[in-house]
C-alpha cells in the first residue's frame, strides 16, 4: 500500500475563490493510502515545495498527489519536488483543480464537489504508479543521408562541419541532384552549376563524407541513436579508386546510342560515360544495359584504352553494412509523366516538351550548347507557349495528376519567359496560368518584371488542347479575363509538369517506419513545431521529399535537418520517456496485432523459452518493445487482444481506477 | 448426407500415418450419444478405427485445437478442416498462434452440420441414435417404437444455412470436390435487428443476455480465443472472475468478447454451436463483420494469411464514429 | 435539504496533446461547462480502451466523451485514425443493444479550441441529460 500525501493549492483565490480548498483537503484524507493531507496558498512556490519535501520525510510518503494547476503548466515542477526529497519523479499525480474546475465551474459547491472527485481519482491513480526509470542508449556518432542532391549535400555539408562523418547514399552515378540539371535559378539568375559544382567539391573533399554514388539503401532496422543500414552498391566495372575519371574510355566506346538520362533524353551517351563534366565523383559507369561486352563479351574497348587499369567487367554489387545515429532522407522529387496529358500531344510532337526538359535546352552543357532550338528541326522558334500547372492542383482529376500545388513552376515558368525574352527578343512568349503564386523573397517583384520589363504575355487560362500541325503547333485556349477563346500557332510548347516524389521514397519510408502521406511526401513530426523531423525518432526530412520545395527552401531545410541532427549526435546517451509500453510475456500471444498498429517501429518478435508448470519446456513468440523507439502513445495496449501489452503511467489499472473513482 | 465417408476420411488417416508423414490425428471421436462428438487426438490406426467418426454432428471447428497440439505434441499433426474451419486456420496462422510445418491439414467438404437443438424439437427428447440415410436422418428415441425420419435439411445448423463458403482457403491436400464462396443471407438477421426501434432491441438483447450463464464456452470454442491468458480470468484486467451478480463483466461480458474479436471473428458460429442456453451469440459478431464491411470495405477474416485487420488499419478517410448513425436513420 | 435534481455524470477521455489543453484553455478564459463533465487524462485517444468506457457506464456514468487530435493532427500521427475505426464499431454496437446513441461520443477538440471544448461539453451534458439516468447498460443483462 502506498503513503500518499495530498497536498491542496489555493493558487490565490484562483482555486480558492471557487474551491473550498480545506473541505477538499479534509475529505481527500480518509481515501485509501492517504496518511497527510494539507493545503497552501501557493504549492508551486519555494515554501509551498518545502512543505511537500518536509511532508515526504516526516510521513514517509510513497505517494504525492497535488491538487492544483494543469499538469501541463507545474507537473514537472512537482516531479522535481518529489526526486529532490527523495521521491521517484513518477510518483506524482495532478488533479487538475483549477483549469478544469474552479476556473470552469461558477459556483462554491459544485467546484468543492468536483474538486474532490478529481483528487479521489488522482489518489486511486497515485496508488496503483510504480516508480519509473527512464531508458538511455547509447548514440553512434554517425549519419546517413539518403539522396545526394542539393538537399542531401547542404545536409551532409553541415553535419560535416559540425564534426561528424556523414555518408552520402545517392543512387545515380554522381551526386548533384535536379539542381545539376538546372541552367538559371530564380529569382536571382544566377547559374546554377556555379552554386551547386563547388559545394559538390566540397563534399568530394571533406575528410568526414563518405559517398556512396550508384547506391542505394536496402536494409534498415534500430532504432534512434542506433540504425543498421545495410547499402548495395551497384556494380559500376569500374574501380573507383583507380579511375581518374579522364574520359578516354568513353570517347573510344563504339556504343553511342544510349538516350541520356541526363538530357532527359535528348541526345545520347556512350554505354561507358561519366554523367556531366562536374560530376563527382568524377569516374566512369558502364551502362550494363548497353555495354556489348557486359551483355556478350564482344568489345572490351574501354579497358584496353584505360590507362589506370581501372576497367573491371567482373565487378559485382557490393553489401556495405554500417551503423549510423541519424538517418536523413532527401530522396527528392521528379516530374509526373506526361502519358495521361495527351491532350497537350506531348507524345506526338518532339516540340512539346517539359519544363525540365527546356532547361536543358538552354543550360550550356545541354543538347543544343544553350541555344534555344526546336528539338524537331533545330530551328528557333518564335512563339513559345508555357503552359503551368499541368497535373498540379488537379483536384478533378486525382486519377491523372496531383492535387497539391507543385509550388515550384510559377517561378520557373517566369524565368523561362524571361530569359527567352532577354536571349531572343524577337520571341513571343505567351504564359497560360490559373494563378500565379508568388510568396517567396523578392518572388513577386521578379514576376512582375517577366511581365513589365519583357514582356512576356501572362493570360489566365488553361490550354484546352495541342495540335501539331506541318511545322507549328496549333494551340487552344481561353483566356478567362477576356472570356474567349485563343488560337496560337506556337513554335515550341513548354509543359509545368507537376511534381512528385522519387519513387524510391515509398519503399524507403517501409523500411524506416517514417509515414507518408497519400501523396507520398514524407510527414513531418509536427506540421508546424517538427517540421524536418519523421514521426520516427531519428529519421530527418531535408528537401523536396517532404513537400515541394524551391532551392532556398530547400537548403534552410537542409540546414535545419543538420541541425537536428547535430543536437542528436552530440549527445552520448539518449534518455528515453520513461512512460513506454511494456508487454507482459507470460500473457503475450505473439500475434503481431500491437506490431501492426505501432507508427514507430518499436515493437518486434523473439521466441523465447518458457519454463511450464509440469518443468518442460515451451517455446513462444513474444512481443519486446524497445524503450528507446517508443513514443507511449497506447494504440498496441487497445489492440492487444489479451490485454499482455500496457502502458507504463498509463496502466489499464490506473485508468480503470480513475473511472471507478469518478462514477462511484 | 455429407458427401465424403467417415471410411474415406479413415483410409487417409491411416494412410497418412502409415507412411510416416504424420504422427497424430486431430479428430472427431465418439461421444457418449451419436451427436456429442468430442475432438480427440488419434495415435494409432487401431484407435482411429476404435473411436474415429464422422457424420452430420462433426461440426468442431479443430484450428483452435492446433494452438495448444503443436505445442504438446511431437511431430506433424493431421488435422480435418471443412471449409469454414480454414478460414479459422488461416486467422490463427496470420496472429502466428501455431507452426504450420507441424500440421498437415486435409480439406474435407461439408454438406453443413446438424443442429441437435432443432432435432429434438422434431423427434423429442431421449434420443438413442441417429442415422444418417441419404438426405434423411432415423432418429431412434427411447419414447417412439418407430425411429423419426427427418429432412436432413430442416434440421441444418443456423450457421450452415446461411454457409459463408464451401471453399477452402487453406490444406496440403483437398479431399472430394472445391466448393464456391457462397452468396449468403448471413447478414439478414442482423439486419432485421437494426431495423428495430432501439426499445425493440434493447428488449431482444436483455431477453437473450439474461439467458446467459457465463459458463465461458463460447469463448472456450472460439477459435479467435486462444489467448495465453484471457482477460476474463487476469485478476489485473478489472474485468475478471465468474459469475457474482452485477459485477461489471456479467454484464459487459459478450460486448467485450464481441470487441475482442471484431474484425478476427471468422464467422464459424462455434460460439453459438456450443451455447447450453441457445444464445445467438453469433449475431454480436456477424453485426461487426456488417459493420466494418459497410464502414471500410469488404473484409474476410481468415481469406489471407497476413491480412491487416480492417480494425488495426485506417484510411484517412474513414467515417467519423458519429456518422455510423448519421447512415442508419432513426431505427437501425 | 434541498431536492437533489438530476445530475448526469459524464466521463471525458481527453488526449494530453489537443483537447486535455483545450479544456486547459477553456479554462484560462473562463468559459464554462457543467461540473458534471470529469476529465481523465490520455496520452493519446487511442489509448482509451472500449473496456474503461464500458467500466463508466457500469459504474454509473450516463454519458462518456472521448476527445482527440483532429484527425491528420495526431501527436503519434495515427493514433486517432485508429481511435475512430475502434470507436465506430464500439458506438455501432452499443446502438445494435438498444443502448441511447447519444450517451457515445467522440470528439476532435485542437488544444487551440477551448471554445470548442466547453461548448462540445455543454451539447454532450444537455443531450445526456436528456436522456435521463444510464439504466439500460446496467440492466442489460438483469435477471427478468
Amino acid at each position: 500500500m502506498q503513503r500518499v500525501g495530498v497536498f491542496v493549492c489555493w493558487c490565490g483565490s484562483n482555486i480558492a475563490g471557487t474551491v473550498d480548498v480545506q473541505a477538499v483537503s479534509e475529505a481527500l484524507k480518509n481515501e485509501p493510502g492517504v496518511v497527510y493531507s494539507a493545503n497552501y496558498q501557493y504549492m508551486c512556490s519555494q515554501a509551498g515545495q518545502e512543505m511537500i519535501k518536509a511532508a515526504v520525510k516526516e510521513h514517509r510518503l510513497t505517494g504525492i498527489v497535488v491538487c492544483s494547476c494543469s499538469p501541463r503548466m507545474h507537473e514537472a515542477t512537482f516531479r522535481k519536488t518529489a526526486a529532490a526529497a527523495g521521491l521517484n519523479p513518477y510518483m506524482v499525480e495532478i488533479a487538475n483543480i483549477r483549469e478544469q474546475c474552479s476556473w470552469v465551474h461558477k459556483d462554491m459547491m459544485t467546484g468543492t464537489e468536483k474538486a474532490i472527485i478529481l483528487g479521489k481519482a488522482a489518489i486511486a491513480k497515485v496508488n496503483l504508479n510504480a516508480p519509473l526509470t527512464p531508458g538511455e542508449s547509447p548514440v553512434t556518432k554517425r549519419a546517413l543521408v539518403i539522396g545526394g542532391g542539393i538537399a542531401g549535400i547542404q545536409t551532409a555539408l553541415d553535419i560535416a562541419d559540425a564534426g561528424f562523418p556523414v555518408d552520402i547514399v545517392e543512387k545515380q552515378p554522381t551526386i548533384g541532384g535536379k539542381m545539376a540539371q538546372l541552367d538559371k535559378t530564380f529569382p536571382t539568375l544566377d547559374c546554377a552549376a556555379c552554386i551547386l559544382t563547388p559545394k559538390m567539391v566540397d563534399v568530394a573533399q571533406n575528410e568526414k563524407i563518405r559517398i556512396f554514388s550508384y547506391s542505394e539503401v536496402t536494409d534498415v532496422h534500430g532504432f534512434v541513436g542506433n540504425f543498421d543500414v545495410k547499402i548495395k552498391k551497384k556494380a559500376r566495372y569500374v574501380k573507383e579508386d583507380i579511375c581518374t575519371g579522364c574520359g578516354a574510355c568513353v570517347e573510344k566506346c563504339p556504343m553511342k546510342k544510349v538516350p541520356n538520362e541526363f538530357n532527359l533524353g535528348m541526345d545520347n551517351r556512350h554505354a561507358i560515360y561519366i554523367p556531366f563534366a562536374q560530376a563527382v565523383p568524377k569516374v566512369a559507369t558502364i551502362d550494363p544495359n548497353a555495354c556489348n561486352m557486359l551483355k556478350n563479351g564482344k568489345c572490351g574497348v574501354c579497358a584496353k584504352v584505360c590507362a589506370a587499369g581501372a576497367i573491371d567487367y567482373k565487378q559485382k554489387d557490393e553489401i556495405i553494412e554500417e551503423k549510423y545515429g541519424a538517418i536523413v532522407v532527401a530522396t527528392g522529387f521528379n516530374p509526373i509523366s506526361m502519358d495521361k496529358f495527351d491532350e497537350f500531344a506531348y507524345s506526338q510532337s518532339k516540340d512539346v516538351i517539359t519544363s525540365l526538359e527546356f532547361e536543358r535546352l538552354t543550360n550550356a552543357a545541354g543538347p543544343s550548347a544553350g541555344k534555344l532550338l526546336r528539338p524537331s528541326d533545330g530551328k528557333h522558334p518564335h512563339t513559345i507557349v508555357f503552359v503551368q500547372c499541368v497535373g498540379s492542383r488537379c483536384a478533378a482529376c486525382a486519377e491523372k495528376g496531383k492535387e497539391y500545388c507543385s509550388k515550384i513552376c510559377c517561378m520557373y515558368t517566369a524565368k523561362h519567359a524571361m530569359l527567352t525574352r532577354d536571349k531572343y527578343p524577337d520571341t513571343e512568349v505567351y504564359v497560360f496560368y490559373i494563378d500565379a503564386r508568388t510568396p517567396g523573397k523578392n518572388f513577386d517583384e521578379f514576376y512582375r518584371r517577366a511581365v513589365e520589363e519583357y514582356g512576356v504575355k501572362y493570360i489566365k487560362g488553361m490550354v484546352g488542347k495541342v495540335v501539331p500541325e506541318g511545322d507549328k503547333l496549333k494551340v487552344q485556349a481561353s483566356d478567362l479575363i477576356a472570356n474567349k477563346q485563343l488560337h496560337i500557332d506556337a513554335d515550341l510548347v513548354v509543359l509545368a509538369a507537376a511534381i512528385e516524389p522519387d519513387k524510391s521514397a515509398r519503399p524507403l519510408a517501409t523500411m524506416l517506419t517514417a509515414s507518408m502521406d497519400t501523396n507520398d511526401f514524407f510527414t513531418e513530426a509536427h506540421p508546424k513545431l517538427r517540421p524536418v523531423e519523421s514521426p520516427t525518432a531519428g529519421v530527418f526530412l531535408s528537401g523536396a521529399c517532404q513537400g515541394p520545395k524551391d532551392i532556398p527552401e530547400t537548403v534552410s531545410q537542409a540546414g535545419a535537418a543538420a541541425s537536428k541532427v547535430i543536437g542528436l549526435l552530440a549527445k552520448d546517451k539518449l534518455t528515453g520517456n520513461p512512460c513506454v509500453a511494456s508487454s507482459n510475456e507470460l500473457m503475450c500471444n505473439g500475434c503481431s496485432t500491437c506490431e501492426r498498429v505501432c507508427p514507430y517501429g518499436a515493437i518486434t518478435y523473439i521466441d523465447k523459452e518458457f519454463r511450464m508448470p509440469d518443468r518442460t519446456t515451451k517455446i513462444r513468440r513474444v512481443a519486446v518493445v524497445n524503450p528507446a523507439v517508443c513514443q507511449g502513445c497506447g494504440a498496441c495496449t487497445v489492440a492487444c487482444p489479451s490485454g499482455a501489452m500496457d502502458l507504463n503511467g498509463f496502466k489499464n489499472s490506473q485508468i480503470m481506477a480513475e473511472v471507478d473513482a469518478i462514477c462511484k | 448426407m455429407q458427401k465424403i465417408t467417415r471410411e474415406q476420411l479413415l483410409e487417409k488417416a491411416c494412410a497418412l500415418l502409415a507412411s510416416g508423414e504424420v504422427s497424430c490425428v486431430l479428430g472427431w471421436g465418439a461421444g457418449e450419444f451419436g451427436y456429442d462428438v468430442t475432438p480427440t487426438v488419434f495415435k494409432t490406426a487401431e484407435e482411429l478405427k476404435e473411436g474415429f467418426v464422422f457424420g452430420d454432428f462433426c461440426g468442431v471447428n479443430f484450428s483452435k485445437y492446433l494452438v495448444s497440439k503443436t505445442q504438446k505434441l511431437e511431430g506433424k499433426i493431421l488435422v480435418f478442416l471443412k471449409p469454414c474451419d480454414t478460414y479459422s486456420f488461416n486467422q490463427l496462422l496470420t496472429e502466428h498462434r501455431f507452426d504450420r510445418e507441424k500440421v498437415y491439414a486435409v480439406g474435407i467438404p461439408c454438406e453443413g452440420m446438424a443442429d441437435i437443438a432443432k432435432v429434438k424439437a422434431i423427434a423429442g427428447e431421449g434420443i438413442v441414435s441417429i442415422e444418417a440415410k441419404g438426405e434423411k436422418l432415423l432418429v431412434t428415441t427411447l419414447y417412439e417404437d418407430a425411429p423419426v425420419e427427418i429432412d436432413a435439411k430442416d434440421v441444418l445448423a443456423e450457421r450452415c444455412v446461411n454457409c459463408k463458403s464451401k471453399k477452402h482457403v487453406a490444406y496440403d491436400e483437398l479431399l472430394g470436390e472445391e466448393g464456391d464462396v457462397l452468396d449468403s443471407a448471413r447478414f439478414d438477421e442482423v439486419a432485421r435487428l437494426e431495423a428495430m426501434t432501439p426499445d425493440e432491441r434493447f428488449a431482444f438483447w436483455q431477453n437473450e443476455l439474461s439467458k446467459c450463464i457465463r459458463c465461458n464456452a463460447c469463448r472456450d470454442a472460439c477459435p479467435a480465443c486462444t489467448c495465453e491468458k484471457c482477460v476474463f480470468d487476469n485478476p489485473n484486467s478489472g474485468v475478471e472472475n465468474k459469475s457474482p451478480a452485477n459485477s461489471f463483466e456479467e454484464k459487459m461480458f459478450h460486448i467485450i468478447r464481441a470487441f475482442h474479436v471484431a474484425g478476427r471473428c471468422t464467422d464459424c458460429g462455434e460460439c453459438s454451436r456450443v451455447c447450453p442456453q441457445n444464445i445467438p451469440l453469433h449475431l454480436l459478431n456477424r453485426k461487426f463483420i456488417k459493420d466494418i464491411n459497410e464502414f471500410y470495405g469488404e473484409y474476410q477474416a481468415g481469406a489471407e494469411v497476413g491480412a491487416r485487420a480492417p480494425l488495426v488499419n485506417y484510411t484517412t478517410e474513414d467515417l467519423e464514429p458519429g456518422e455510423v448513425f448519421d447512415r442508419r436513420g432513426e431505427n437501425a | 435539504m434541498q431536492v437533489n435534481e438530476y445530475k448526469p455524470l459524464i466521463v471525458a477521455f481527453c488526449c494530453n496533446w489537443c483537447s486535455y489543453a483545450g479544456a486547459d484553455l477553456a479554462g484560462n478564459n473562463r468559459l464554462a461547462y457543467p461540473a458534471d463533465v470529469k476529465i481523465i487524462r490520455v496520452p493519446c485517444s487511442c489509448r482509451v480502451n472500449p473496456m474503461f468506457i464500458l467500466r463508466a457506464f457500469q459504474r454509473g456514468a450516463d454519458g462518456v466523451i472521448i476527445c482527440g487530435c483532429h484527425p491528420g493532427d495526431c501527436h503519434y500521427t495515427s493514433g486517432n485514425y485508429y481511435t475512430r475505426r475502434r470507436m465506430a464499431a464500439l458506438f455501432s454496437m452499443l446502438d445494435f443493444l438498444g443502448i441511447e446513441r447519444a450517451r457515445t461520443r467522440v470528439e476532435w477538440v485542437s488544444a487551440a479550441e477551448g471554445a470548442k471544448f466547453a461548448a462540445t461539453m455543454n451539447d454532450f451534458a444537455e443531450k445526456v441529460a436528456a436522456l435521463g439516468e444510464n439504466k439500460r447498460l446496467e440492466d442489460l443483462r438483469c435477471k427478468k
